[in-house]
């Protein structure tokens, strides 16, 4: 039932992020620091002399570094629709959570970028008439982001409450 | 609220009548060239001086009439191409010589309402009209109106976005008002007196000028260094004192009246369930008298004060009036003692209490603050923990409305937080459902 996701006595039913984001965001720290490193020991080796290419190494440890936060934090987002609102959890070592009731919302934007667009992924963003409020969900399948965008704005037509 | 008797002849043609206004906001613009000369000669003496003798007087007076003509000019035209109108649900403000503009504000959707004179304004005879909607800007403002039009036009404004019929919404009039409180001049001035600001620029202004003697022993450095220091003081405390000077909140059916201002005057109205937050702040000179200041928040309005300064019960009481059903929490729980591992010393002024109508929290340990939130006005609400939090077991809650302010309550232990951050979505979920409408006489 889609209307009914609350589950039993109000346990939200939380859902993650698609792994095509942590893909794409590995992919792209590879890349970045991939090139870094590169350049950077290229132009070292050049210049100084190859004891300080080793320098180079930095940005790989960065890399690897990079590489288990980012499933880390991949791992933290997650989101759950409840049958008035909207839950948005996320953070590893700064938490928080969001609680967006239906009929606050003014505005939803679904967007993709070129690579996100690659990586079947688009983001959900809700604005209320608060600017503090940040409710992303950075990035979902493009048919799960429609269905949540009719959702939402069915629900917060439903629902609707002015300021 | 509607008026069956009212004779449906009216045509709709006849609702959205462009009008101008008043004749005498060209002479604004008139003045502009002196006002520039005068700065230039202020800013610079001698430069400007040296200037002034190389040109000969008529010269002088030649260039003097054309800016003026200029300026008048320019000033007329812009008048003649300024043009506003009423209608059913909008106000429509028309502006713009070369790029024509013209803004739409929704009446349903209005925040408040200003009327304010500045001096020459009212010597003039003239007011200036503002909207607050949310996203309005500043040029959204009718200057001037005629002071009798001025006020007319607010009252109509009123009455249209309250939901009367439009036939009927010219008659309704001014609502009247029913005065709440006033701030007597006395009291005003001892509250000034005893901000720290003002001790602190003029402990300020006695420093800086002492050291300066100490370093160069020359009397015209220090009278540079301190004559602008006090006289800064001086206008800030000054200014404080002549903006809130009769200071009057009143209650009509249009909503909260707010008139102050010595020389320049200020009539603000914001319309029932306009209010975001309301904000008790005491500061620590205060507190002995048992004075506290009251600030508000409504959506897209820059004007903040409620209550410039009052005793802590009538204060309280303007507030009842202010979100009706609303009692000032007495007690307000502290965070558990091992915030203080946080934020030491300062978690004792954080509080958090949460009652049937509002959200309320408080902090400050030496200016105590204390918002308060109509659970209807939060748009969402956020938890937050750092990993330093986390391991003394604490979270922050923060309830975000519509104003675009955030009001926190910081340090509470992490289950009650994770609690309350489930109980204050609901809260503001079902706290809508009562409240008034935006037109609110249409009920």
């Amino acid at each position: 039932m889609e209307t009914g996701s609350a589950g039993r006595d109000g346990e939200p039913v939380w859902r993650g992020l698609p792994p095509g984001l942590l893909r794409m965001r590995r992919l792209l720290l590879v890349v970045w620091l991939g090139l870094a490193a590169l350049v950077g020991g290229l132009l070292l080796a050049l210049l100084a002399g190859p004891v300080w290419a080793l320098f180079a190494l930095l940005p790989l440890a960065a890399l690897g570094w990079g590489w288990v936060l980012l499933g880390r934090n991949w791992r933290s987002w997650r989101y759950a629709e409840r049958a008035d609102d909207l839950l948005i959890s996320r953070g590893v070592l700064w938490r928080e959570q969001t609680v967006v009731p239906y009929g606050r919302m003014q505005l939803i934007e679904v967007a993709s970028g070129p690579v996100a667009r690659r990586f079947g992924l688009a983001s959900v963003q809700l604005h209320t008439a608060a600017a503090a409020t940040d409710a992303t969900i950075p990035g979902v399948d493009p048919a799960e982001a429609e269905r949540l965008r009719d959702r939402l704005t069915e629900l917060g037509e439903a629902r609707s409450a002015g300021l | 609220m509607s008026a069956p008797e009212a004779p449906p002849a009216i045509p709709a043609g006849h609702k959205a009548a462009e009008r101008r206004l008043h004749p005498v906001t060209p002479l604004r613009r008139a003045w502009a060239p002196f006002t520039v000369i005068a700065g230039w000669a202020a800013h610079d003496p001698g430069q400007a001086q040296q200037q002034l003798t190389r040109v000969t007087a008529s010269t002088l007076l030649a260039v003097l009439a054309a800016l003026v003509a200029a300026a008048s000019l320019y000033g007329f035209l812009s008048w003649r191409f300024t043009s506003f109108a009423v209608t059913d649900t909008e106000l429509r403000i028309r502006t713009g010589l070369l790029f024509r503009r013209t803004a739409h504000i929704r009446l349903d959707r209005i925040q408040a309402v200003d009327v304010t004179q500045p001096l020459p304004a009212r010597i003039a005879g003239v007011a200036k009209l503002k909207l607050d909607a949310i996203g309005t800007d500043d040029k959204d403002e009718l200057a001037y109106l005629g002071e009798s039009e001025a006020r007319a036009l607010r009252a109509e404004l009123l009455a249209r976005a309250a939901g009367f019929a439009p036939e009927t919404a010219h008659e309704v009039g001014e609502a009247p008002m029913r005065r709440l409180l006033h701030v007597p001049p006395g009291m005003l001035a001892i509250s000034v007196l005893l901000i720290g600001t003002t001790w602190g620029s003029l402990l300020g202004a006695l420093v800086v000028p002492t050291l300066v003697w100490f370093g160069t022993h020359s009397v015209w450095s220090v009278l540079v260094a301190g004559v602008p220091l006090v006289g800064g003081a001086a206008t800030r405390s000054a200014g404080r004192f002549v903006r809130a000077y009769d200071w009057t909140v009143g209650e009509s059916p249009d909503g909260l009246r707010i008139d102050h201002g010595l020389l320049d005057r200020a009539h603000e109205t914001v319309p029932p369930g306009r209010v975001q937050t309301v904000r008790i702040v005491e500061p620590l000179l205060w507190r002995r008298l048992g004075w506290v200041r009251v600030e508000l928040d409504v959506a897209g309005s820059s004007n903040s004060v409620l209550v410039p300064v009052a005793p802590r019960a009538l204060a309280e009481s303007v507030i009842a009036r202010v979100l009706p059903g609303v009692t000032v929490p007495a007690a307000l729980s502290r965070p558990p003692r091992r915030a203080g591992w946080c934020l030491p010393l300062w978690w004792r002024g954080h509080g958090l209490a949460v009652t049937g109508a509002v959200f309320a929290t408080r902090h400050g340990l030496l200016r105590r603050t204390v918002s308060l939130v109509p659970h209807a006005k939060v748009q969402s609400v956020r938890l937050t923990q750092g990993p330093w939090e986390r391991f003394r077991r604490v979270a922050d809650v923060h309830v975000d409305n519509g104003a675009g302010k955030t009001v926190q309550a910081r340090l509470r232990d992490a289950e009650e937080a994770a609690a309350l951050l489930y109980a204050q979505a609901d809260r503001s979920r079902t706290g809508r459902r009562d409240a008034r409408p935006d037109r609110w006489m249409a009920s």
